[in-house]
Parts: C-alpha cells; sequence; structure tokens
C-alpha cells in the first residue's frame, strides 16, 4: 500500500493486526515511541490527516491513502516548529521519551484547549517533569539562558539533547535498526511457586522463524542478583537467569527467540510446560512464621540472612536506651504505617539488544543506570573477560532506580551466546508491572517518646519490608531506610529492629528515596501527632529536635562514618516553607470543604556508602572543542547539563564548547552508576577533578610552547603573557609533539554530605465525597549550589509529583494468588496533568565543601517527605490519621465516615 | 499494540457481506479497545469502516446515531436548542477517561459493546431511553433497550454474528430536564460513579446510575420523590452485590456517592 509519511510517499505492507506505531517505526520513523502500546500513554502520537492520534491504537492497513506525520516532519526543513522551540525553551522535558507526543498533541490544541490544559493533556503522561515545565512549554514561556565563558554555574543552561528530544532524533534504546535482528519473547509464569518438571518445545520449534527456545537447562548454574551495586557481595546470591523453580506470577520460564516479534510470540504460546505447584506466601509476616514455606533453600555463601525463615536481612541496633528513653518522657506516642507496592513506571519499558561485534566482543545497548555495573555482572555470569563485554546505554527513557537492575541484559546475552545473532528484549508495559521491580511495600512501626517542652527521648523504630520474590536490593534499602530518617533527630535513645522477608510476590527493588520514602512517612507522621499532643506548632517541633552541624547524625549505630556537615540549609527550608504558607490565609471553600495544612522534613546523605565511584576523561580537539567521556548515563536527571556546566566553568568556555559522550563501557574507565542521585556530585567531581587537570596541562604545555608564562584560559583561547594562542592551534601543536592535551579525573564518593527537604501542603477535603484537593504545595531544598535552577527546580517538582501518585493514588494490586491486577496504566494511575499542583519550589542558600563547586544531590530526596506531609495535612483538615497510603477518595470517605458521630 | 493472532482483514461495502462472520472474527470499528490489549482469540477483523453509514441523523423519532460514529463526531453535534437534555451529550463525551486524540477514533458502539461499568456513551443512551438496532446475519435485524443490552462488565446481548448498528435516542428523551453528576478516584479519571436524572414535563422522573453498579440500572419514578423515599428506593432496588468493585473505587464509595449524586440531582431538578 501507498500512504504520505513526513511528506514523502512510502510503501509498505502492514501485517493484517500490525498498529502503525510499529508500522512507522519498521519505516525508520523512531520518533514515534512506544509507552504502554495501549493507547494510554500518548507518546506514539502522532497527526493522521492532521488529527492527532495514537498510533499503536491505529490498525495500520487504515492509512493507506492517508498522510501521516510523526515529530520528524513537524518542523520544516530550516527549523522547529514552534512548539518544538518552545519545549527547547522552557525544557519541558526531563528524560525526554514523551515528549515527541507531547510537542505532537500540544501542536495540535486549540485556544479553548489550550485554556484548559488537564483535559486536553489528559492521553500524554509525563513521569518526570510533573507537568508545570510542559504547560510553560505550551504557554510559551523561555526558562533557558545563555551563559558568558566560564561563568556557567548556577546558569539555566539548556540540555545538551534538547533539540535532539523535540525532533526525535534522540536515540533511545530501541531507536536503531539492526541488520539481522531477533527477537526474544518470555514466556512467563502462572504461578506463584512452582517447579518447572518439563518443558516440551517442539511445537514450538515447528513455527516458521523460530531460530531457539532457552530454558533453565541453557542457562548457567550461577547466582548472582539483578540488583547492582559497587559491590556486588550487597545483595544476596538468588536468582539464575532461568530457574527451574519459578517464586512469583510472571517470572520467567522460557525464553523464544525468533525472527520476528510474531514468531517469538506464536512459539512462546506453544511452549508447554508441566509444573509441580509449591505452596505460596504472599504476606511478609506469614513467611517469617515457622512452617511458612521456604522461598529460597540455598546456602551461607548465597548471604541469606536467615533462609528458613525467608529473611534476606535483618538489623537490630541501638543508641543509649529507649526504654530508659520512653520512661523518661512526658508523652509517647505509637502507631504502625503501611506503605503500598508502586511502581516506577518510566516511559520506557526495560530493554535491550546485544550483538557481537567485529572484534567479537558481546556488546549489549540497554536502558540502564549502571551500564559499567552490568559490564561486571555478565562477564561474571558468563565467565568473560571483562574487555570482551561492551555494555552501553545512549540515553534512557527514565529511571527512578528500576534501571538499577539488570533485567534484560542476562537474557539477551545468552541468546546472542547460543544463536550467535543479534537480539532485541523489549519489555512490554504488562510485563513491566508484573515482572520487573516495585518499591519495597513496607509497614514501619513507630514509638516517640518526648519531654514536654518538645524535646525527644526516645525513638524506636520496626520495618518489616516486603523483598517479595528475590532479595535485589533488599538489604540495602531497609538499611537505608533506617537511616537518615532518624538520623536528621537529635534524641539521645534509638532503636531499629528490622527484616526484609521473601514472599512470593514481584520482586521488589531499587526505587527513588530507597527505602527512605517508607520510614520518612512513618516518623514523620508519629512525630506530627506527638507534637499535635504537646499542643507544638509542627515547626518549632522539628526545630527543637532535628540535628545542627556538630551534632552527631546517627541512627541505631554509633560506628564511625563518612558522613559530614558539608553545608546546613534545613533551618532555612524550614524557615521558607513555614513563611510562604503562613503568607496567604487560609482559603473558604465553602461548607463541604475541610482544609488544612501539613509539613514534612526530610534528610539524605548525598552519597551512597561505601565507595561510589566515577572516573571522567577530558580531552583538547584538533578543532578547539573539549570532549568529555563520562561513564554516568543519563536518563532525564539532566546531569549531562551540569557535566557541561561543570566542565565550561573550570576551563574558563561556553557549554556550547563542550562535546559530551558517555555511559559506554568501551570508553574505558569505571562509573558506579547512575543512582543515589550520585550524577552531579560523583561523575561531577570527576569532571571537575579531570577540566581542573587538563587546565593546569593546558597551562603547562602553553608556558612551555611559548617560552613565557602568565597562561589564562578564555573560550576558545589562551592568554599567555598578554599573547592570543588559540586552543585548536595550541592542540594541534600537542599532538603534533605527541602530548596530546588529556587529563583524568577521579571521584571515590567519601567523605559524604547532606542534603535537606521540607514539604508543605495546604489541602480540602470534601466532607461528603472524600477527594482531597491539593491547594497549595510549597517545597524547600538544601542542594548546595544550585548549579543549573531551571533542571534542579524540575527534578523537584518531579519527585513531588511522583509521590503525589503514590500518596494519593498509586497502588499496584495482588490477588489471592499473587498475580498483579492492575498491569496497565489504565488501571495503575500515575499522575496525569490534572492531577498534579504546581508546586513553590525554594532554595536554601548553602555551598557544600564536599560536592563539586559546592553542589549536593537533588534527584531522588524531594520524595520523600511528600506523603507525610500530605497526611498531617489530612489530619489538619479533618482529624482523620491516615496510617496508609494511598490516601484515595474512598478510603478518605470511609474514615470520615467512621469518624462521624 | 500489534495483535499478531490476526492473519486476516476484511473490509466490507455492503451488509451482504458481513454474513460471513465465524468464530475467530471480531467487528473492528474504532480498535480503541481492540488493539488496546492481546486479543489471543481473534484471527480476523472485519472493519466497519467502509459501509458508509450516516453518524448522525436527525430525524421525526429523534436521534439515529450509527455504532460507527467517533466520539468527536457525537461531541461536534450542536443539538438543537429545545433539546433540553442536549447537554448530557457533551457531559458525558468529557466524561471519558481516555483524551480527545481517543475520540477521534473510538466510537459510540465501541463503548457499548465493551459494555464497563464507566462506559459514558451506555449512560448516555441509558439515560435517553435509547434503543439498539441489532443486525443479525440474513438480514434480521431486533431491537433493544440500551439498558438491557449492557449485562455485566465486558459482557453484551448480542449473540454470535450480530452487530450493532445504530442507537436510537427518542426525540421525547431530549425534551426532558437532565441533571448529571460524575465522580472518580482522580480529578479526570474514569468514572466510579456517573448518575443522571431526567425530569420530564409531566413530572416523571427517571435516575439512571452508572459506573457505579455492575451495569446500568434506572429507577422510574411518576414524580420527583421525596428524600426519604428516594433514598428508601435506591437502597430496596440496588443491592450492595451490584456495586462495583475495581481498583476505580471500593463498592461502599462508589455507593455512598450513589446516594449523595442521586440526592444533589433530586434536588437540583427540584428548583425548576
Amino acid at each position: 500500500m501507498l500512504l504520505t509519511v513526513n511528506g514523502q510517499d512510502q510503501h509498505g505492507a502492514p501485517r493484517p493486526g500490525q498498529c502503525l506505531r510499529t508500522f512507522l517505526r519498521n519505516l525508520g520513523w523512531f520518533g514515534v515511541k512506544k509507552g504502554c502500546d495501549a493507547g494510554d500513554c500518548g507518546a506514539c502520537t502522532v497527526h493522521l490527516d492532521g488529527k492527532p492520534v495514537h498510533s499503536c491504537l491505529v490498525p495500520a492497513f487504515r492509512v493507506e491513502g492517508h498522510e501521516v506525520t510523526t515529530i520528524e516532519g513537524l518542523g520544516d526543513t530550516d527549523g522547529l516548529h514552534p512548539m518544538q522551540q518552545a519545549f527547547v525553551d522552557a525544557q519541558g522535558f526531563q528524560c525526554g521519551f514523551c515528549t515527541a507526543g507531547m510537542v505532537m498533541t500540544a501542536a495540535c490544541l486549540n485556544q479553548a484547549q489550550r485554556r484548559d490544559l488537564p483535559a486536553a493533556l489528559k492521553g500524554n503522561l509525563c513521569r518526570c517533569t510533573g507537568y508545570r515545565a510542559i504547560q510553560d512549554a505550551i504557554e510559551g514561556l523561555r526558562h533557558r539562558e545563555e551563559a558568558p565563558s566560564g561563568k556557567t554555574i548556577g546558569r539555566n543552561i539548556a540540555a545538551p539533547a534538547g533539540p535532539g528530544i523535540v525532533t526525535g532524533q534522540a536515540r533511545y534504546t530501541m531507536d536503531v535498526a539492526i541488520d539481522r535482528l531477533t527477537h526474544m519473547k518470555i514466556l512467563r509464569s502462572p504461578h506463584a511457586a512452582a517447579r518447572i518438571q518439563r518443558i516440551d518445545a517442539s511445537e514450538t520449534l515447528k513455527i516458521p522463524g523460530v531460530l531457539a527456545v532457552l530454558t533453565h537447562h541453557d542457562a548457567p548454574a550461577k547466582l548472582f542478583s539483578t540488583g547492582r551495586h559497587e559491590h556486588a557481595t550487597d545483595d544476596p546470591d538468588d536468582t539464575r537467569v532461568l530457574d527451574s523453580v519459578v517464586r512469583f506470577v510472571g517470572q520467567r520460564v522460557a525464553a523464544v527467540v525468533a525472527e520476528s516479534e510474531a514468531a517469538a510470540e506464536a512459539g512462546r504460546d506453544r511452549l508447554e510446560v508441566d509444573y509441580e505447584i509449591l505452596p505460596a506466601v504472599f504476606d511478609p509476616e506469614d513467611a517469617m512464621r515457622p512452617g511458612a514455606p521456604v522461598i529460597h533453600d540455598k546456602p551461607a555463601a548465597a548471604r541469606i540472612a536467615d533462609p528458613q525463615r525467608n529473611i534476606v536481612a535483618e538489623l537490630h541496633g541501638e543508641i543509649g536506651s529507649v526504654d530508659a528513653g520512653f520512661m523518661d518522657a512526658d508523652v509517647v506516642h505509637e502507631a504502625t504505617y503501611m506503605t503500598q507496592r508502586v511502581q516506577h513506571a518510566a516511559l520506557e519499558t526495560h530493554g535491550s539488544i546485544g550483538w557481537r561485534d567485529s572484534e567479537g566482543r558481546l556488546v549489549l545497548r540497554t536502558s540502564s543506570q549502571v551500564p559499567f555495573l552490568t559490564r561486571e555482572a555478565l562477564a561474571a555470569l558468563y565467565d568473560l573477560p571483562r574487555d570482551s563485554v561492551r555494555v552501553f546505554s545512549e540515553r534512557v527513557g527514565g529511571g527512578f532506580g528500576g534501571k538499577q537492575e539488570m533485567l534484560t541484559e542476562d537474557l539477551v546475552a545468552l541468546a546472542v551466546l547460543k544463536t550467535g545473532r543479534p537480539v532485541k528484549l523489549e519489555l512490554t508495559r504488562e510485563e513491566q508491572f508484573s515482572a520487573t521491580t516495585t518499591r519495597h511495600p513496607m509497614r514501619v512501626s513507630v514509638k516517640v517518646g518526648a519531654k514536654s517542652d518538645g524535646r525527644l527521648t526516645a525513638i524506636a523504630m520496626l520495618i518489616l519490608s516486603n523483598t517479595g520474590a528475590y532479595g535485589n536490593h533488599g538489604p540495602g534499602v531497609m538499611f537505608h531506610g533506617a537511616g537518615e530518617s532518624l538520623g536528621l533527630y537529635r534524641c539521645p535513645n534509638k532503636r531499629v529492629d528490622g527484616h526484609a522477608v521473601y514472599t512470593n510476590t514481584v520482586p521488589s527493588g531499587a526505587f527513588r528515596g530507597y527505602g527512605l520514602s517508607q520510614t520518612n512517612f512513618a516518623v514523620e507522621t508519629a512525630l506530627d501527632e506527638i507534637a499535635r499532643r504537646l499542643d507544638m506548632d509542627p515547626f518549632a517541633f522539628r526545630r527543637r529536635n532535628v540535628v545542627r552541624p556538630g551534632d552527631p547524625m546517627v541512627s541505631y549505630d554509633e560506628s564511625p562514618h563518612d558522613v559530614e556537615y558539608g553545608s546546613y540549609g534545613l533551618d532555612q527550608c524550614l524557615d521558607k516553607v513555614e513563611a510562604a504558607l503562613a503568607d496567604k490565609a487560609r482559603p473558604d471553600l465553602g461548607p463541604d470543604w475541610l482544609t488544612g495544612r501539613g509539613m514534612a522534613v526530610g534528610m539524605i546523605d548525598t552519597v551512597p556508602p561505601r565507595g561510589h565511584f566515577a572516573d571522567c576523561r577530558i580531552r583538547l580537539g584538533r578543532d578547539g572543542l573539549y570532549d568529555l567521556t563520562v561513564g554516568t548515563a543519563e536518563f532525564g536527571n539532566g546531569t549531562t547539563t551540569v557535566h557541561c556546566q561543570i566542565a565550561a566553568a573550570v576551563l574558563g568556555t561556553s557549554v556550547e564548547r563542550i562535546r559530551i559522550r558517555q555511559s559506554d563501557t568501551a570508553h574505558g574507565g569505571h562509573d558506579t552508576g547512575a543512582y543515589g542521585s550520585t550524577g552531579t556530585v560523583i561523575a561531577g567531581a570527576a569532571t571537575e577533578n579531570a577540566a581542573r587537570a587538563l587546565a593546569k596541562s593546558l597551562s603547562a604545555f602553553a608556558t612551555r610552547h611559548m617560552g613565557r608564562d602568565n597562561a589564562a584560559l578564555a573560550e576558545d583561547h589562551m592568554m599567555v603573557d598578554g599573547k592570543r594562542v588559540d586552543l585548536a592551534e595550541l592542540a594541534q601543536s600537542a599532538e603534533d609533539a605527541g602530548l596530546p592535551l588529556e587529563a583524568m579525573g577521579h571521584a571515590n564518593g567519601t567523605p559524604r554530605s547532606v542534603a535537606f527537604n521540607v514539604q508543605g501542603f495546604e489541602i480540602a477535603v470534601h466532607r461528603r465525597y472524600g477527594t482531597l484537593r491539593i491547594l497549595r504545595s510549597i517545597h524547600a531544598a538544601d542542594a548546595g549550589t544550585v548549579m543549573n535552577p531551571m533542571q534542579c527546580r524540575g527534578q523537584i517538582e518531579g519527585g513531588v509529583a511522583q509521590a503525589i501518585g503514590a500518596a494519593l493514588y498509586e497502588e499496584m494490586r495482588i490477588d489471592a494468588d499473587g498475580k498483579v491486577i492492575n498491569p496497565v496504566f489504565r488501571g495503575y494511575h500515575i499522575p496525569a496533568f490534572a492531577d498534579v499542583p504546581h508546586t513553590e519550589v525554594y532554595f536554601a542558600a548553602t555551598h557544600d565543601s564536599v560536592g563539586p563547586l559546592g553542589a549536593k544531590s537533588m534527584s531522588e530526596s524531594p520524595y520523600n517527605p511528600v506523603a507525610a506531609a500530605l497526611g498531617n495535612a489530612i489530619r489538619d483538615a479533618t482529624g482523620i490519621r491516615l496510617l496508609e497510603t494511598p490516601f484515595s477518595a474512598d478510603r478518605l470517605h470511609r474514615a470520615l465516615a467512621s469518624q462521624a458521630p | 499494540m500489534d495483535l499478531n493472532t490476526v492473519t486476516a482483514v476484511t473490509r466490507p461495502r455492503s451488509r451482504s457481506e458481513l454474513d460471513s462472520f465465524v468464530e475467530g472474527d471480531a467487528w473492528l470499528a474504532g480498535g480503541t479497545w481492540l488493539f488496546s490489549e492481546p486479543q489471543p482469540d481473534v484471527r480476523r477483523l472485519i472493519d466497519l469502516s467502509d459501509l458508509g453509514w450516516e453518524p448522525i441523523e436527525v430525524t421525526q423519532a429523534g436521534l439515529s446515531i450509527a455504532s460507527t460514529c467517533t466520539i468527536a463526531t457525537l461531541e461536534g453535534f450542536d443539538p438543537p436548542k429545545a433539546w433540553r437534555a442536549g447537554s448530557l451529550i457533551g457531559q458525558c463525551c468529557h466524561a471519558f477517561l481516555a483524551s480527545f486524540k481517543i475520540w477521534n477514533m473510538a466510537t459510540i458502539g465501541g463503548n457499548l459493546c465493551c459494555a464497563l461499568p464507566a462506559g459514558p456513551m451506555i449512560s448516555l443512551c441509558v439515560a435517553l431511553d435509547g434503543t439498539c438496532v441489532i443486525w443479525g446475519p440474513n438480514r434480521a435485524e431486533r431491537r433493544l433497550a440500551v439498558l438491557d443490552f449492557v449485562i455485566a462488565p465486558q459482557q453484551h446481548a448480542l449473540g454470535r454474528g450480530e452487530l450493532l448498528r445504530a442507537i436510537e435516542l427518542p426525540r421525547a428523551a431530549f425534551d426532558r430536564r437532565a441533571a448529571f453528576r460524575q465522580i472518580s478516584l482522580t480529578p479526570l479519571g474514569r468514572s466510579a460513579a456517573l448518575l443522571i436524572g431526567t425530569l420530564g414535563a409531566d413530572g416523571a422522573f427517571d435516575l439512571t446510575v452508572t459506573a457505579a453498579t455492575r451495569r446500568p440500572i434506572q429507577l422510574d419514578f411518576g414524580a420527583l420523590p421525596d428524600p426519604r423515599s428516594l433514598q428508601q428506593r435506591l437502597q430496596a432496588d440496588i443491592p450492595l452485590s451490584l456495586y462495583y468493585d475495581d481498583v476505580h473505587g471500593a463498592p461502599d464509595w462508589r455507593r455512598h456517592m450513589t446516594f449523595e449524586f442521586a440526592e444533589e440531582i433530586r434536588s437540583e431538578l427540584a428548583c425548576f
């Protein structure tokens, strides 16, 4: 059939059930993204005869003779469409994966729709931004700015990828055409616990195009963890690539590799498997009871704390004596708080493409926050020398911790090794929900004692963390959750007991906040209650009890650590939120609405403990531009921009003169990964070190070259004793002399500092309906030197929005058989435009002595205090103390009804 | 998404070509549901879009809407001013969870055939006393009230080889005054309760309850009841088991909202 795409006549023969999305991508229009493949997210929006449609729902055969415009064809040949330019100017994106669809939709809106963006953008989901930046783009606001040479810090420098993102040219993991590519589909377990007795692939192998079936017989016997850390021993080795025992509904049973996705699917559906059903356990308390099914009967080498009780890790620590502290208290409060299972829901699902390159290396192109650690894991798993494995990420479509795992690369590598062919595995949205990872659901009991003047005398916390069927990040999340949530408070007596427990449910994993969002909800809610009992204002109560520089930052253990007060802006954050809330009178919305205010505080170490490493390299090219190589990955965190800013600041130039390459093990060096909010503070420090070293070499070379002193770097040249030398000339002479101008920088993640967040809300609850409206959202952050206010504000707004989703709407539900019942966006509601208020963002004025150029981390932490602040506001408005998230309208109504006289 | 189990498509241009429906076939209208999830049992799509059915016809009898009429077309229809209940069309279109982009493809018939509790076209057509025109093989045709067409979540009254041709809304239904209420767990989310009340010149009051319940319910009253009778009737006619339970709202809340909205509608219509 013939159709027109972006003005070009194109021929194609769609399959009968093919949708327009994959048809266009097969023609090479990779700007058409797959977020959900079910019509919910809008990432695949194109124009069909001028009208916006979701191309994943359009039968491809119907476009015969019609005109299609994709993001690649929106602008004219000379430049960007005004809406594309607007998204660059306001930086209306972070990871950029939703942007093509967002721009295609926004470009069609009429005046009435532009005035009602909550309705007009119902069909476009963004997980990163919290939508404010998108609104600013549509309204034509410009935030990006230029900066003079060397003055790049603290400026709203635009992300270098911006033009590529808004035109659909930026390449995400799946946006490549590879010769002889094969496709993988996975058969997943329908049972929560079973032993595989037999897999019959004979019918599958008869299907034309099926190349291989992989089962546990093909997989290495080695155990590993999908969770990736600098120290592989941080996580228990409890996972096989393909196992003969399945432990949750959705676990891999077998993989089919075929010439097409359709053949792979057909092959998957014809596999015959006999299962011996095993007893399953879904509740972590039940799982710890004697007699519960043992989920991982594994030896000590697996590093499972107590396999017979399903305990993957436990924690018991006390400082002072909490018993004495409670005796001494005038008021004691105790309650148990529950946080539900939520998911990252990055718009780009997990996926990777593997092949053998011309040198025989195993290459994985993947959507990962941790390409270097994945390389280590693959080399270990398949007994390959590390130099014979290359892992890289080009641009990643959102992460939020979900991609600090090896969830596709291991299986793709196995398939490449078996078939010798390039292999692609792209998870569906349903697989993403039912078979990747989630936040750890936790039950956290907190007991707090205080004197009548508000001074804390004791805090005890009991954590029960549900790590699901595998222990990836189970220990780390529990330990981290137990840390800063209590370390924030000056209190002589603290105790923490915790268990991370296996159950036969989808595995939990790393998630924004890494355990702190769950414990923060418990601690900050309990403290709000204590403050109320004492009739103290919550801000005053915090000021009385939070740590100040000089105070030890301890939680359950007083052993020496490397966290210091590199800076301290919590006092400013408290003042700013309090003042902003007090700035406006409480509104009166009429008799149906109960209004209230609430706040909560969060503290986070700026770097994960025990070493987080980054190597960066910078070189002056023959054209006089700098080539910067960093290991850390870009997934919307904005670190690429910040690296360019840091290098430009140190080298006295502009960001346009910094060319950056990133996240590829082939570039050499090591990078622990883009997790724990380290993209700026660790990798950025390495970039700073590299740039400083290069600046020194440049001066040294210039002075030697010219025979004079006093060299000073400028935009594209050096001034040496008043004489101008072009950098290009300098680079050429250096190279000709066999002395390329190149420098390395390294950072090791110690010592570490602390960052702070304070969230305030004003809300209204409908007395009869139970619905909640957020009237004001106010957030103050202590991020040290704010490298790029536009981007940092975006991180905060996005974190608050994602946390509002978890506090009010999102919940993965699991049925009595262990199956996730809402594995689609229609059933798992992530915030849409209409759901997110504008958050007023304030920054403390601090300069950190530890972080690069005074900066601190700020990508995970804004998430953490949101649930408690909302719950505290609900308490203020209604008198109801909700102990479990999400605070959905049906639950709120139930609580209101039970309170009624 | 790609429906890889589908191996054939037909694009009939006349009614006689519709008779070949067999097991494994699916009628394709907008495609917004069919293409939104795997359809392992579907082998062939029969595309209804080339049959040339007039989307909307205004007749003496009222409004006839082709099942293939898109939501966008219906939303763009400007009913005559005298049709008091005409405002329900826009209100129900805007009650979709899906955005205006989906309205460009999704159809009225598709919404009825999905038979989801939250289907806003079901709410509209039940409240306006709609009748389904159903075509069967060999030029068979039957009519069924929309109220009876939707049996349970994702279950409708079509037999094998039957298709929904049109929905007819009687002119008289538009003469009634209408009041509309809708709520969801999220500001513009999927409806957890959608109630419509209509009041005739003769004083008769009909209350249509959708989204909150597993299937649409219509309660007819000879005259506007007092608050107490209304509550008693809701209590008597809608058993607890009929309130829908899924991720879009707990049944106790749906029930509560049904009672709240019923009373709001009653008192709104009482003010005329």
